[in-house]
């Protein structure tokens, strides 16, 4: 328990016993979601829209399954289709939303702080779902819990995260959540995409993918938007994959029982080669999967709990 | 024969320091200053009125380059009548308007519009600058010729940088043959598209595009050279970075006639302001490190950089209600540009002298204009003050149409008492 935030807009705000109260309701959603009955009553009666105003397949099905797991009526709002076009501006979408009474917003936005904007102006719960470069914070909390799972632990650990940092919401997340639990973090990739200031986050920075990955026990991989391939960036695809794409070669020198990681989805042969993507011995690509319905299951039940002891006194 | 009788007054001059004594206006000039104390018997008055200023500080009103005003245009944002009345509350006597205007004021008609329109509505003195190139686009130079026979002060195309290095050389080379002032923005465009805040750990964290202050000392530095090439009269309107000060300072020791100036903004705030997204401090250039604005306090307290501006850019709500990256830059300044720069005195940075070179003798003195000091024969443009009374800000109570203020809500010391343009009382009351 412990957890008594309002909304859950980014990692910066959380503690670590707020990370932890999140991650062991999480670790029995995950049992839970491996019986043949799935379902519980926890938020029966409660209505949770999904607002995605950058298309997201993955995030998106991950919420929309763990609310109805959950018991909640679930909506799903493709924001690009709709008002947005017709010139209504964020707040007003939010307001016409929050009239109908919702009990959760999940909200994915492609500007960083716009989620913050929205959540100031409605009365229910917001989970935030990505937005812009800021904060995608159910991710770090699903990969803190595959990493945990996968080593028993979620300190002293060291932790390799590789490729496009500065445009990665995934990054800022996961640098912030990992740094909290204390653990030792190395950022890789090329120079042109770290992030300014980035060595005042208390991370390692190198370039040199091989050093890098010296003895790490995580290797989190990120995705390559297609967008920065063509030569503003980097200078090409294939020189990205032989310098800073993931291979057998290079995974041999982190240490032996290292796992590798991947949000998804996946360019295989840019930032990761293919067979080692499938190699169920070192990847937890699918474990990642799976955890993040269980994670955003617990984020929503602890999000809701305060508002349900209310209603029942 | 005197109009007006100040009494009692702690006089703040620009040029030669502060002093207990009498003002005298006649005319709507002064005519007459008395050191000594009140009540001395010196000072008698045969007609008009007296003030008695209790101690207070009488200083030259505030001359304000690069106010946006909305008209033509965008008179929803702010009109003649409301920025005069900001500008009034304020204690700034000449608003040095920008031409960053819908449609811009690129030729004489428009100028003359606005300068119609500025004598109708607004309370206090109104020079316009104008576009240095038509449309502000930055290919074709303005009539600059004209412009400045209709009473253009100075040309800039504002927060527009003139990318083409070649059409910026021609305007500043047809610029100089006629005498004219060119006010550049620093800034590197190619580097600073898209920026919303400045790079570095607090734009990382938050996720936000950032530019690097680089990007101002290369625009600087460009500017500089064409400066050099040309022999023309260049004023930097906002220094914000450390970074560009030594070439301000190499351009300086080269005998170039360069000025610089920064936005009150840029000295009394840092970047970490901006904390969760709050858009009203989002301004242009964006605000910097404390290590940067504390650089840029010293350096008006050396003179390095002359002028203090308000950069008043006023902005409706709609466009600050938006997500960071795409809402709106620019803050409304006019009614809080004295009180936030008292903050700089009350800190122990400058005292009053310096801070009004900064805020009235060096702006007027830059654009030829007879304001901004406490001397015989000089116009009354006068701001009675009181430089120590707290109170805190409500931006609903601001005179601008727009609210758009970073320091809503702020604990602040200074209140304007009371404005005079030419003698004549413009905001406040008389004892």
């Amino acid at each position: 328990m412990g957890f008594s935030a309002r909304h859950l807009l980014g990692i910066e705000p959380l503690s670590r016993d707020d990370i932890s109260a999140i991650l062991d309701l999480a670790d029995h959603y995950a049992a839970q979601n491996r019986q043949p009955n799935k379902h519980s009553n926890v938020l029966a009666g409660r209505t949770q829209i999904n607002m995605f105003f950058e298309n997201s397949t993955r995030t998106q099905a991950s919420f929309e399954l763990a609310g109805k797991r959950l018991g909640a009526d679930v909506m799903n709002m493709a924001m690009q289709a709709s008002s947005i076009k017709k010139g209504e501006t964020l707040i007003d979408t939010a307001l016409t939303l929050n009239a109908m009474h919702p009990d959760l917003l999940v909200v994915r936005h492609p500007s960083s702080g716009a989620v913050n904007l929205l959540a100031d102006k409605v009365n229910c719960a917001v989970l935030n779902a990505g937005d812009g470069r800021h904060e995608h914070p159910t991710q770090a909390l699903l990969d803190a819990l595959t990493i945990r799972r996968a080593k028993g632990r979620l300190h002293r650990l060291t932790v390799a995260i590789c490729g496009d940092i500065a445009h990665s919401r995934v990054a800022r997340s996961n640098i912030l959540l990992l740094g909290k639990m204390e653990n030792r973090i190395r950022l890789i990739g090329p120079t042109t995409l770290m992030p300014s200031g980035i060595a005042d986050f208390g991370v390692e920075v190198t370039d040199d993918m091989r050093s890098g990955l010296k003895g790490v026990d995580v290797v989190m991989m990120l995705r390559l938007q297609k967008e920065r391939m063509d030569g503003g960036f980097i200078p090409s695809e294939r020189e990205y994959y032989h310098r800073w794409g993931l291979d057998a070669q290079k995974l041999a020198l982190a240490s032996p029982d290292a796992i590798v990681m991947h949000p998804g989805p996946m360019n295989r042969g840019v930032e990761i080669d293919g067979t080692l993507a499938d190699d169920i011995n070192r990847s937890v690509i699918q474990e990642q999967v799976e955890m993040g319905v269980a994670v955003r299951m617990a984020a929503m039940d602890l999000l809701t709990r305060k508002l349900r002891k209310g209603q029942r006194s | 024969m005197s109009d007006l009788l100040f009494t009692n007054a702690r006089l703040i001059d620009p040029e030669a320091g502060e002093v207990l004594g009498s003002l005298e206006v006649t005319r709507g000039r002064i005519s007459k200053i008395v050191p000594h104390g009140p009540n001395d018997g010196r000072v008698t008055l045969s007609t008009g009125k007296v003030v008695d200023c209790r101690g207070r500080c009488l200083a030259p009103g505030i001359v304000d380059i690069g106010v946006k005003i909305g008209e033509p245009g965008e008179r929803h944002k702010e009109s003649f009548r409301t920025a005069g009345q900001a500008a009034a509350a304020g204690g700034v006597t000449t608003i040095v308007m920008r031409a960053d205007t819908l449609p811009a004021i690129d030729d004489p008609e428009t100028l003359t519009f606005v300068m119609n329109r500025a004598h109708a509505e607004c309370a206090v003195r109104v020079h316009p600058l104008a576009a240095l190139t038509k449309g502000r686009d930055g290919r074709e130079m303005t009539e600059i010729g004209f412009l400045k026979d209709a009473g253009a002060v100075a040309f800039s195309d504002g927060d527009r940088v003139i990318a083409d290095p070649r059409v910026m050389s021609r305007a500043l080379a047809y610029a100089t043959a006629l005498g004219a002032l060119v006010i550049g923005h620093p800034q590197d465009p190619g580097l600073s598209r898209g920026a919303a805040v400045t790079s570095g750990k607090f734009a990382t964290l938050k996720g936000l595009p950032g530019v690097s202050p680089m990007a101002e000392r290369m625009g600087l530095e460009r500017d500089l050279a064409l400066v050099e090439m040309t022999g023309a009269r260049y004023h930097a309107d906002q220094i914000t970075t450390a970074v560009a000060l030594p070439a301000l300072e190499r351009a300086r020791a080269a005998g170039l006639d360069v000025t610089a100036g920064v936005s009150i903004h840029h000295l009394t705030l840092n970047e970490l302001d901006v904390a969760d997204y709050r858009t009203f401090f989002k301004v242009k250039p964006p605000l910097r490190s404390e290590d940067d604005r504390a650089a840029m306090v010293a350096a008006i307290s050396s003179g390095m950089i002359d002028i203090i501006s308000s950069m008043h850019t006023p902005q409706d709500e709609e466009s600050k209600r938006l997500p960071f990256e795409e809402a709106a830059s620019g803050a409304v300044a006019l009614e809080t540009l004295l009180p936030a720069a008292l903050r700089l005195v009350h800190a122990g940075a400058l005292d009053l002298a310096a801070l009004f070179r900064a805020l009235a003798l060096n702006p007027a003195k830059r654009l030829g204009l007879e304001g901004g000091r406490l001397a015989i024969g000089a116009p009354a443009d006068l701001v009675w003050f009181d430089a120590d009374a707290p109170f805190v800000l409500d931006r609903f109570k601001l005179h601008s149409k727009s609210k758009n203020t970073p320091f809503d809500g702020a604990r602040m010391q200074g209140r304007v008492l009371a404005t005079y343009v030419g003698g004549e009382r413009v905001f406040g009351g008389e004892s």
